[in-house]
């Protein structure tokens, strides 16, 4: 089997088994790197000398015997996670020549675990969109259709692992931006409890939902990544103070006796009927291995688009203040005075999409709306934590559909953003309770995968890791990749 | 609530966004069909209860105030776009 094959827990094995060094790991994906990219457009930056320097440090330190957790494995990072002496450009022109001075935590903590950094993968403009279409550097492309988009914002890290260019990469998720991609191009991606990985050195969209996780071909390897990325970093003060759990070794769990809520909610009578099918289809699976169905009731979910659309705008609006041509990122040419500098700088350096949520932001923001928009939406985020705290008095999970369609066209939705927000329709209300959840590929629909949600109670991302590797144990959607790329 | 042209130049204002005249009507629409789909939060029964702003609920962590980062002004300046004497340097504010 090619390198690009193996799941990152088999190369890890084969390392350290001495079939191949990382050196050689790198430049084979390197090499995938720079023949198959330009069709996918995944990258914006390919890190090579860096990469291979990283690489020549875990061979040497696997040889003196001090290999970390992920020693020689490479990765990517999204293009929103700080990178010293690397640009960090979040997709957007406002940070074209931003050369990030730091690290982030998650940058910090997995390179000490060993990992080798191949680039930062394409994104939506700060992370805002469903389908990668934002981008400062063009569209992605899913490398099961090229005409066709990779899902949003981490779509960059979703194409790039879904097409083995690199066997895993980070991703955030603040509505969907891990899980969505990872449904649309049949990967495993999980987003961890808020808190639960520090947000330092992650350029910040909304901060009270934003959260970085994994991105990779199975529950194991995601499980190998959250071991190295999770636990309390002083420097975000929203990061907990939680045991980190061994994810890894709580894979192999039997599922008797789980329990699994089948919210009413997450199947419309307008939801496809055939992928409400594959999920039903999942869940029956896990049942064949003792999990039991229990019909469950989440209300409140229904109105959690709307209230994403106000709560996460108005903490962008203020969060993206700080872009304003001073200290760095984009300047105008020939400002007239202060005025013309900080509004010419912000239109011209920020995308629509960005600028239409700042407005939105900052309307919901304003005097005489906040009540109406703003507190109101909080008390409906209110409702929907509820919703789930009831549920999980109940179940041990969730599950559902992870998105309402399959992977769509290029520019079928991009200009209807009111459309493309329901891409998120079953996503979006787990960040605002702050839940974990895992989307995982569990079918095939015209030859384009479809990803399922796993959603866990509070720090129990073990447990939903533990349910997904349980289904790939019996299943082998997760092994599809596509016919993309094979040849090379 | 819906916005109208004069509205949104006030808000592009508090943004500090400068708007083309010639895209304003079609940014009107599309914000206001932004707003429509956000208005369903009215529906709800907010009836006593409480604004949740944190999922976790947490509380603000503290520390002793005292310095704990080392001063990086000489790696940070390099990426403004003008920088003075060590300052950063904007258009002149004070005639």
């Amino acid at each position: 089997m090619p390198m690009h094959r193996k799941t990152l827990t088999e190369l890890k094995a084969g390392l350290d088994a001495g079939d191949f060094s990382a050196r050689e790991l790198a430049e084979h994906f390197l090499a995938r790197i720079d023949t198959l990219d330009p069709q996918l457009n995944s990258f914006i930056s390919v890190t090579r000398d860096q990469a291979l320097a990283q690489a020549d440090a875990a061979d040497q330190a696997r040889a003196a015997g001090q290999a970390g957790l992920l020693n020689g494995l490479p990765i990517a990072h999204k293009d929103i996670f700080c990178t010293r002496g690397v640009r960090t450009s979040c997709g957007s022109r406002m940070l074209d020549n931003f050369i990030s001075p730091y690290d982030a935590t998650v940058v910090e903590r997995m390179q000490a675990a060993g990992a080798v950094m191949l680039g930062k993968t394409n994104m939506d403009e700060f992370a805002m969109g469903s389908s990668n279409e934002t981008s400062w550097y063009g569209p992605v492309k899913n490398p099961w259709d090229v005409a066709r988009v990779p899902g949003g914002s981490s779509g960059g890290s979703a194409a790039a692992v879904a097409a083995r260019l690199v066997p895993a990469a980070t991703g955030t998720d603040t509505g969907g931006s891990i899980r969505q991609p990872a449904a649309l191009t049949g990967i495993t991606g999980l987003k961890p409890t808020y808190g639960r990985v520090s947000r330092w050195g992650m350029i910040a969209f909304a901060s009270s939902l934003d959260q970085a996780g994994p991105m990779a071909t199975s529950a194991a390897d995601c499980a190998l990544l959250l071991s190295a990325m999770s636990g309390h970093d002083p420097r975000d003060s929203t990061s907990v103070h939680q045991p980190v759990d061994d994810y890894s070794a709580a894979l192999d769990q039997p599922l008797k006796g789980l329990r699994i809520g089948v919210p009413e909610e997450f199947f419309p009578a307008t939801l496809d009927d055939r992928i409400a099918s594959t999920t039903r289809a999942a869940m029956a699976e896990l049942e064949k291995q003792g999990a039991t169905l229990v019909s469950i009731r989440l209300p409140s979910v229904d109105l959690s688009v709307p209230a994403y659309y106000v709560i996460a705008p108005a903490e962008a609006s203020s969060n993206l203040s700080r872009f304003d041509g001073v200290r760095y990122g984009y300047r105008c040419d020939d400002p007239q005075d202060l005025e013309d500098m900080y509004k010419r700088s912000r239109s011209e350096g920020f995308g629509a999409e960005v600028k239409r949520r700042i407005l939105v932001g900052t309307y919901a923001l304003s005097h005489g709306y906040y009540d109406a928009y703003y507190l109101r939406a909080q008390k409906v985020r209110r409702l929907i934590s509820n919703d789930f705290a009831r549920a999980f008095e109940q179940v041990d999970v969730i599950m559902g559909p992870t998105s309402p369609e399959q992977a769509f066209a290029l520019g079928a939705k991009s200009d209807d953003p009111v459309t493309m927000y329901m891409a998120d329709v079953f996503t979006i209300a787990v960040n605002l309770a702050g839940l974990p959840a895992l989307s995982m590929p569990a079918g095939m629909i015209d030859g384009l995968p479809v990803g399922i949600q796993v959603i866990g109670n509070y720090f129990r991302e073990g447990q939903i890791l533990n349910v997904a590797h349980q289904f790939q144990q019996a299943t082998d959607w997760h092994q599809q990749a596509p016919a993309f790329g094979e040849s090379a | 609530m819906a916005l109208d042209p004069k509205a949104l130049s006030g808000v592009a204002h508090l943004a500090r966004l400068h708007l083309d005249p010639a895209d304003t009507d079609a940014l009107t629409e599309r914000l206001n069909s932004i707003l429509g789909m956000v208005d369903r939060l009215q529906e709800a029964d907010v009836t006593d209860v409480a604004p949740l702003a944190h999922p976790l609920d947490a509380t603000q962590p503290l520390r002793d105030d005292t310095v704990s980062e080392a001063d990086i002004r000489e790696q940070v300046q390099p990426l403004a776009p003008a920088t003075g004497d060590g300052c950063y340097l904007v258009p002149r504010v004070i005639e």
